[in-house]
């Protein structure tokens, strides 16, 4: 088996699938019934994208691993998505925020992925970007609304920017087997990254008058399968069913 | 514009006309451009269908229909989902756009006035009720992932929009 591949691909999968898990949270919470339709379809892209994602990570394994495993049955430490989509809906600002900060870098990482050697992840990615285009064109118009709209709403999008900044660096790093692929022109070098995201979020930020957050100080982890506490409690949620009726299917 | 050939053997046409896209029922899934071959191997019937969205929940129930039309008409048939290239709005056919729109769904604009009426309030959507360009976005996301909520201010008739994909 192509284990640094394999790793790879849970990489970037488990990004949509926890995300999409935080954005299915709020089916039927939503402040109003558009912004709960929206962020119920964002998480059905994510969905429909980590399928593709497993089903190739599976196929990969080759051992007797459905995606439905890969996706329910894995522990904790063994997950490997960055801590920014694990943070929880605190506030619909929290939510936006969260979401602006992910799809900056999500259309950013699918547009290069889309260049990948491995035909099938680029496959799926020219499939995703389009997706995540509109994602991202939904969280920055939002960033903007809420930014520049009420006292209130600007000072709950400044809050939670502020808060969630510390975790944007660790979208920058490399694991080994990130590593690995970008020598085999597979990967995508998220150090490259870097500049043009910081570029994107300042404008979105300065159109919404929102300050950009100078902390220099940042969260890491999550890509090495060390968590917040946030994530034990989501995959309790997720598995809950696969671990108490094992093999059960719709 | 993206143009792929689709490869599909004439005998199999009318038979996958008949399938309709479980969401619309009246958009073949011929016109929907999803289908992208089939042809007749050793006697089964190889299909390639395309995925509109990632997470549409209808992939999974058309390529179940695809397989009962064939199996009336008499072929045991094989269905695999492919992801390249990409499914896009230009392949749906020009038949299929005025089903949509029959339907009371309006069609997809090009690129930009899609941008234009999604994100900077253009009036360019037009009602699928009275024509009118009247329109105004109620909602970017809609009934299903494809689609977007428009409302006439003319009419008032609430109406989907089929997002452009590119």
């Amino acid at each position: 088996m192509k284990e640094n591949l394999y790793k790879y691909i849970l990489g970037i999968a488990d990004n949509s699938l926890i995300l999409g898990q935080r954005l299915g949270e709020l089916c039927g919470h939503g402040p109003s019934l558009e912004t709960d339709i929206a962020c119920t379809n964002i998480s059905l892209d994510l969905f429909g994208q980590v399928r593709s994602y497993f089903q190739y990570a599976a196929k990969i394994a080759g051992d007797d691993r459905t995606e439905d495993d890969i996706a329910m049955l894995r522990k904790e430490r063994e997950y490997f998505n960055l801590l920014l989509v694990e943070q929880p809906n605190a506030n619909f600002a929290y939510t936006i925020g969260r979401q602006f900060l992910f799809d900056v870098y999500h259309l950013a990482f699918l547009s290069e992925l889309q260049k990948s050697a491995d035909l099938t992840l680029s496959a799926i990615a020219n499939k995703c970007v389009k997706e995540v285009s509109y994602h991202e064109r939904f969280s920055s118009d939002w960033i903007k609304r809420l930014g520049d709209g009420t006292k209130e709403s600007h000072q709950k999008m400044q809050d939670a920017i502020n808060d969630l900044w510390t975790y944007t660096d660790e979208l920058f790093h490399q694991t080994e087997a990130d590593i690995t692929m970008v020598s085999e022109g597979i990967g995508v070098d998220v150090t490259k990254l870097k500049e043009g995201y910081y570029k994107r979020v300042n404008e979105i930020l300065e159109a919404a008058t929102l300050e950009t957050p100078e902390s220099k100080y940042f969260q890491k982890g999550g890509k090495k399968g060390m968590h917040t506490e946030h994530l034990g409690f989501i995959l309790s949620n997720l598995q809950y069913m696969q671990r108490t009726y094992p093999n059960m299917k719709w | 514009m993206v143009t792929e050939k689709q490869h599909i053997d004439d005998i199999l046409i009318p038979i996958l006309e008949k399938v309709s896209d479980p969401e619309i029922p009246v958009l073949s899934i011929m016109d929907m451009g999803v289908v992208r071959s089939a042809v007749i191997i050793n006697d089964i019937v190889k299909v390639e269908i395309t995925p509109t969205y990632s997470g549409c929940p209808a992939m999974d129930v058309i390529g179940d229909d695809i397989k009962s039309a064939l199996k009336d008409a008499g072929y045991n048939s094989e269905i695999e989902l492919i992801l390249h290239p990409a499914w896009t709005t230009d392949w749906i056919t020009p038949r299929g756009r005025q089903a949509l729109e029959d339907y009371g769904i309006a069609a997809p604009l090009e690129a930009e006035e899609d941008k234009g009426v999604l994100l900077e309030g253009k009036r360019l959507v037009k009602c699928t009720n009275c024509g009118s360009q009247n329109t105004r976005l109620v909602s970017q996301f809609g009934s299903t992932a494809c689609k977007a909520q428009f409302q006439c201010e003319d009419c008032q008739e609430p109406f989907d929009y089929f997002k452009c994909l590119k």
